[in-house]
């Protein structure tokens, strides 16, 4: 179906039906229990999980595929987001047209980026797009504050021309929207004791997410793709093969460039406002531990790897001391204060400790991301099959 | 006039002088042998036909055309395959994705930008890959990751996906450095089966005396890097000059 072997779409099929069903997934827990803080079937987290899944959806297409590590993505994301935010100013509020410009600006800033830093491989190729990033940040900070908005950033405002939209009426405010359907418009369904809300801009950027991830699909099971292979697996054959890896690595450059930009228009279309912090290379470094973390060179891992770091982001950040003092209130005394010692520094600002040391045990257990992990599990259960999956070396993740 | 010509090449290193002045005529369909003891330049002067060097001085031209200044990329395209020392292969893909990549670039040139439709579907493509594997008597391995096949079979593949290219001129670096006496005698026959069958000239580079000979027709004997005698390989056995710069490996394998 859609041009793809079975196994593909089936992939793709457990894929939609995750992102269709999320806001009942999402939220298992009813609403005032003690479990209730571990839904994440909120709007804005969920925005966030599909927008950051086609981040690194695009950055496994360039790190995957041919090995070169970027460490300047968020540029391009922040560079789109700053794009899209214009459009928002001067055209309409309608999110198509700050979309489609935003993956349009960062296409070009990538090709420009990606055009000088593929001069250089490995570290040096690294090192050169941390360089264009923090520029780029340290620009949007600075001497660009006319363009970027600089510390306070960007928003829509009442007094924007918006040429394409008719004038607010007083005491409107300007609200992304698609053909007039708010992106914040919600359907809650109580049912019992449980609250499932369903967000028309989660669904758009679903529906985005879905297309950007047939679209990586079909770009890894292309000529293409397999090229992007060969360049990570023996530049130099490659090469004495009469094919030129310069042009290949470029297009992927740009390619998942333009996966970044789309994700950071998606973002200004969700909340419209864009600051510089968006392009800090800390957000460059996030999308690279999503692609390790979920399975480089693996289709469904970096979206499991954003969804991951996004949910403990968003959930265990929000644990505080007087939640653990609940969870743990029916120990005696001397252990409740114990055990609250020793899992304090993990949750609310600790966050970043759990996730450090879940990346390490990934990176040294499991080298090929959850997928890897997936595939041991199954493996364990199906015993012979899993090994013939691993013949045919396509699923197989590289390290 | 040869396919290959190579006239007054030098190449200096600092203050090594790597290549003196070579000249060197390989003729179409032929296999030319360039021997030499260690650190005579056969190397250099490889590196200097297939792009990844610049000589100082001099011309090499193939087919009538200059390669100097071309890339890698490039020379292939024009016809020339190189065999490396080391088997270098698509280690994390599979023999048949191996044996496609080289198919693509026959049939599309140096780069083609096809991101949309699926490797399976490239009939043409596959035809070509499957039939070169069974050429090379890989058929059976065609799923296996390249990696992880023996030495000699990765020697096998390399110069199966040299050939599937219809290259005119093959350059082989010491096919059977490091290799087992078996696998090295299966080298020489498939050599001998591709010159045979095959409208290729082949040009190698060889340390071993006893694949020197067996494959042979014409033979450069290089030594602090210019050409010291080049001359049939019976002629080159007897030859005083050779046993003088070559004594003791002529003897032992020989």
């Amino acid at each position: 179906m859609f041009g793809l072997t079975k196994k593909d779409t089936t992939l793709l099929i457990i894929v939609a039906v995750l992102a269709i069903f999320a806001p009942f997934i999402l939220n298992p827990f009813p609403e005032g229990s003690a479990m209730a803080q571990f839904n994440a079937g909120y709007p804005d987290l969920m925005q966030r999980l599909v927008i950051f899944g086609i981040f690194a959806i695009g950055f496994n297409i360039l790190f995957g595929l041919t090995g070169y590590l970027s460490f300047g993505h968020a540029a391009f994301l922040g560079v789109g987001s700053y794009a899209a935010i214009w459009m928002m100013k001067l055209l309409t509020m309608n999110v198509i047209p700050a979309i489609m410009i935003s993956v349009i600006v960062a296409g070009l800033f990538s090709l420009l980026v990606g055009w000088i830093s593929l001069r250089r491989s490995g570290i040096y190729f690294s090192i050169l797009t941390l360089a264009f990033a923090q520029m780029s940040y340290s620009l949007a900070y600075s001497v660009l504050t006319p363009i970027t908005g600089g510390e306070t950033g960007l928003q829509p405002k009442v007094d924007d021309p918006r040429i394409l939209d008719g004038a607010l009426q007083s005491g409107q405010t300007p609200r992304a929207n698609l053909f007039g359907l708010e992106m914040g418009t919600s359907y809650e369904m109580v049912v019992g004791n449980w609250v499932f809300t369903f967000n028309a801009g989660y669904y758009i950027a679903a529906i985005v997410m879905l297309l950007a991830f047939y679209l990586s699909i079909r770009i890894f099971r292309s000529p293409f793709g397999m090229m992007l292979r060969a360049v990570k697996s023996n530049q130099q054959r490659l090469n004495y093969t009469g094919l030129n890896s310069k042009p290949y690595t470029l297009a992927a450059f740009v390619i998942s460039g333009m996966y970044a930009g789309l994700a950071g228009g998606l973002l200004v279309a969700m909340d419209t406002q864009v600051g510089a912090e968006r392009m800090f290379w800390t957000a460059s470094g996030e999308v690279v531990l999503m692609t390790i973390l979920g399975g480089a060179g693996t289709l469904i891992g970096p979206v499991l790897g954003a969804g991951f770091i996004k949910y403990m982001e968003n959930i265990v950040s929000k644990i505080n001391k007087s939640i653990l003092e609940q969870w743990f209130a029916f120990m005696p005394d001397g252990m409740e204060d114990f055990f609250i010692t020793i899992v304090y520094p993990f949750i609310g600002k600790g966050w970043h400790l759990t996730l450090g040391l879940m990346f390490m045990m990934v990176v040294i257990f499991l080298p090929g991301g959850l997928v890897q992990g997936g595939q041991k599990i199954a493996g364990l259960f199906r015993g012979k099959k899993a090994s013939d999956d691993a013949a045919d070396g396509k699923t197989t993740p590289a390290e | 006039m040869g396919i290959l010509e190579v006239k007054n090449v030098g190449k200096r290193f600092g203050g090594l002088q790597a290549l003196g002045d070579v000249n060197l005529s390989v003729a179409e369909n032929s296999v030319h042998a360039i021997i030499g003891p260690n650190g005579a330049g056969k190397s250099t002067l490889l590196n200097c036909l297939v792009g990844k060097l610049i000589p100082d001085t001099g011309s090499v031209s193939f087919d009538g055309q200059s390669v100097l200044g071309r890339k890698p990329y490039e020379i292939n395209q024009m016809g020339i395959s190189r065999v490396f020392q080391t088997p270098e292969i698509f280690g994390d893909l599979s023999v048949l994705e191996n044996m496609m990549i080289p198919c693509f670039a026959k049939r599309d040139g140096a780069f083609e930008l096809n991101g949309i439709s699926s490797v399976s579907s490239q009939k043409d493509i596959l035809e070509r890959a499957e039939h070169m594997l069974e050429d090379m008597n890989m058929a059976d391995k065609r799923h296996m990751t390249a990696s992880s096949m023996s030495r000699g079979d990765k020697r096998r593949l390399e110069i199966g996906m040299c050939l599937s290219q219809e290259p005119r001129l093959l350059l082989l670096d010491e096919p059977t450095a490091g290799m087992a006496r078996a696998d090295t005698n299966n080298t020489i026959d498939l050599l001998k089966q591709i010159s045979e069958e095959r409208d290729i000239t082949i040009a190698i580079i060889e340390h071993d005396m006893h694949v020197v000979f067996s494959l042979a027709e014409r033979i450069t004997v290089l030594a602090q890097g210019t050409p010291l005698v080049e001359d049939t390989p019976d002629n080159i056995k007897g030859h005083p000059k050779v046993r003088e710069a070559y004594l003791g490996e002529t003897q032992t394998a020989a």
